[in-house]
């Protein structure tokens, strides 16, 4: 028998069975539709994540004080396990493959402008940050050397900070604002940057001298928290960080073999720590959801048994006019493959439907990829070929004088 | 007529054919030892009471079933050592089979029904297939009806579609087992009409019946009794179904159902 007439044969039966056929491939259904939605928010999360880190700027590198580096806060204890401005100025000097570093001071506070006030971030930093993290002044100018030597007031906005504290007709630059009741001159506002990775707003920032919010605002001489540093290349980032690995253990005295305190993250390590994360996440989400994929397909061997035992007349019949085990098996095989096909179908429908429903409502960052259909409906096929195997060659074995006196 | 017997190709030779059904603790020998010839253009019919082993040997003729000894030439081929697939194609190719139970496909048309044992030979191609399957259904009276579902047909519709579809392969011979058993009398008269006017035709037929006034249709009954040939009579007066059914008498509700019937 021809494959198009199979076809039809096999379309019809789960035609006379709607309702029947539409239960079966519910699982599937199910199945489908979340493995894609699965990995669609697996595969947003990722993306977002990424583009995030990557938004930290160019070639950077991080060094944090402390053993240990738990969900990017650093813990610090003891002289020994701080970094100090002469561990920053000895980087400065004696690594030739850093380009810029800074330190970084955070804080943040009620900033008041006239009779506006809005809450912000504050972070403390030299001139050469805005360098490393690309960050480009749009109106004003940027720190001066005196600026940071006298911890002078001075602050640069972000245009969400800009947009609450003035109205649309104030040039913000040059006016004055008060960060935790110190009175703070705005010399420069930032470029728009937008939304973040994670849908945080990049806008709403206020970056100030780091001597200023280090003494003035957390009154604190030696211990930086952060230090953010950006290597000359790309290619540099990892001998970067080992030329800073090296000069710190021998100012510190620590030998190559012991925990040192402090923590170098390059921006790739943090690339790869995350994706590695969510890849584990996402083939975890996939494989529950997969299950579901399973039952389906034990659904789909259920139903395609009873219809064998439902039909044994019918088979019988057929095999009596003519038709070999053969043409047994791969009539009701392609019934079996034709219900999860289907089933995926819909599937796939509705996991991209879904997926789109988590973007619109839920504001995640979901992405559907090409693979993660093809994916979801290759698996769907096996399934139908797996789970209809067994029922379809229950049929294809029958003997035709058997089947045809079955009640 | 006895000599140009002897001239005629022999369509069905079987010797010695015994067939034992082995049910663990009891053998049932329901073939033992059968020995018999049907010739092309005959029309036999098997005649013994239930359990004489009538199906059985029906259905190693039709290739439904294997003997469990004995040599069962079909059209000239050893059919008895044939495998499941080779079987198969037998049955598609050289036999056409009426079941008592009709055994139409449920919620398919009459013409798809007449279609089926084609759709397994994959050298007829769809146009052919149509065709042949619209002169089958010509050759049993039923062209108005090859589009209506086996439960908007009668019971005698429903057989003659059934032999519709046993013929529409061309077999070199129709096996019909109890093709009247479901039918009244004036049904399976015309019915026993369609198998004469078939058999007029060339068509090689043997027919399973344990009704003796069926096997009066045939022009030479094989009596079984226990799993044997007890007699073999050649009818010399056979009677004409035609003729028979115009003795019966009218009967009105029939005709009324089957107007009722047509009008659906
Ligand atoms: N599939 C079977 N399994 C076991 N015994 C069977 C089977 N088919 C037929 N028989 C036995 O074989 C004998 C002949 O049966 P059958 O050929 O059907 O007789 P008939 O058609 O003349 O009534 C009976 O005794 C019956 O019980
Ligand atoms: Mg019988």
């Amino acid at each position: 028998m021809n494959l198009l007439n199979l076809f039809v044969i096999a379309l019809r039966s789960l035609n006379k069975n709607k309702i029947r056929s539409l239960l079966t491939m519910l699982g599937i259904i199910i199945g489908v539709a979340s493995v894609i939605s699965m990995l669609a928010i697996g595969q947003g999360s990722r993306d977002s994540i990424e583009s995030q880190i990557s938004g930290l700027g160019s070639n950077v590198i991080m060094v944090f004080p402390g053993a240990t580096f738990r969900g990017g806060v650093a813990t610090a204890a003891g002289s020994a396990q701080s970094l100090e401005m002469d561990d920053l100025e000895a980087i400065r000097a004696s690594c030739p493959s850093v380009k810029y570093i800074s330190p970084v001071a955070r804080s943040n506070g009620q900033i008041i402008a006239g009779s506006n006030n809005w809450n912000s971030s504050i972070r403390g930093v030299f001139n050469e940050y805005l360098d490393i993290r690309n960050v480009e002044v749009e109106s004003g100018s940027r720190f001066s050397e005196t600026d940071e030597k006298r911890a002078s007031k001075v602050c640069i906005i972000g245009q969400t900070v800009a947009e609450n504290l003035f109205d649309e007709y104030t040039d913000p630059v040059g006016e004055k604002i008060r960060i935790n009741k110190i009175p703070f001159t705005v010399i420069g506002l930032l470029k728009e940057k937008g939304q973040g990775g994670m849908g945080e707003d990049q806008d709403d920032i206020i970056y100030a001298p780091f001597s200023t919010v280090q003494r003035r605002m957390r009154g604190d001489r030696q211990n930086i928290s952060q230090i953010f540093i950006s290597a000359v290349s790309e290619e540099k980032i990892k001998l970067a960080s080992e030329e800073i690995d090296e000069l710190l253990r021998k100012r510190k005295n620590i030998s190559k073999y012991e925990d040192p305190p402090f923590n170098i993250r390059t921006q790739t390590e943090i690339v790869e720590m995350f994706t590695s994360t969510s890849n584990t996440m996402m083939v975890l989400l996939a494989g529950i959801a997969s299950i579901s994929l399973i039952v389906g397909g034990i659904g789909i061997m259920n139903i395609m048994l009873v219809s064998v035992t439902e039909r044994t007349r019918e088979i019988g019949l057929r095999m009596a006019v003519g038709a070999r085990g053969k043409d047994i098996l791969r009539q009701f095989l392609l019934e079996a493959i034709l219900l999860s096909l289907l089933g995926g179908l819909i599937g796939a429908a509705f996991g991209i439907l879904s997926s789109r429903l988590f973007v619109t409502i839920m504001d995640w960052p979901v992405t559907v990829s090409s693979y993660s259909v093809v994916l979801a409906f290759s698996f769907a096929f096996i399934i139908g070929v797996f789970f209809g195997w067994y029922p379809a060659g229950k049929a294809a074995r029958l003997i035709p004088m058997d089947a045809l006196r079955f009640e | 007529m006895k000599e140009q017997d002897q001239e005629r190709k022999k369509i069905i030779s079987v010797s010695n054919l015994s067939k034992i059904y082995d049910m663990g603790a009891v053998k049932v020998h329901a073939l033992r030892g059968i020995d018999m010839d049907i010739k092309e253009g005959e029309f036999t019919a098997i005649m013994g009471h239930s359990g004489s082993g009538k199906s059985t040997l029906l259905n190693i003729l039709g290739c439904l079933d294997v003997p469990t000894e004995g040599k069962y030439y079909l059209d000239d081929a050893d059919v008895s050592h044939l495998n499941k697939n080779q079987l198969a194609r037998m049955r598609n190719r050289k036999i056409g089979f009426v079941f008592q139970t009709y055994n139409l496909l449920p919620r398919t048309s009459a013409l798809e029904n007449v279609e089926l044992p084609m759709l397994y030979n994959p050298e007829i191609r769809r146009k052919e297939r149509k065709d042949r399957a619209m002169n089958s259904l010509e050759l049993v009276g039923l062209t108005d009806w090859s589009g209506h579902f086996p439960n908007q047909l009668s019971g005698g519709q429903q057989q003659r579609v059934a032999i519709a579809r046993a013929l529409v392969n061309d077999p070199v011979i129709m096996l019909a087992d109890e093709p009247t058993g479901n039918l009244d009398t004036r049904t399976s008269f015309e019915v026993m009409k369609i198998f004469q006017e078939l058999n007029e035709k060339g068509i090689t037929i043997a027919l399973v019946t344990h009704e003796a006034d069926i096997s009066k249709f045939a022009a030479r009954n094989i009596l079984f009794r226990d799993g044997r040939i007890s007699k073999v009579t050649i009818i010399k007066n056979i009677k004409d179904a035609r003729e028979e059914l115009e003795k019966l008498p009218p009967e009105d509700e029939e005709m009324e159902e089957e107007k009722i019937n047509k009008l659906i």
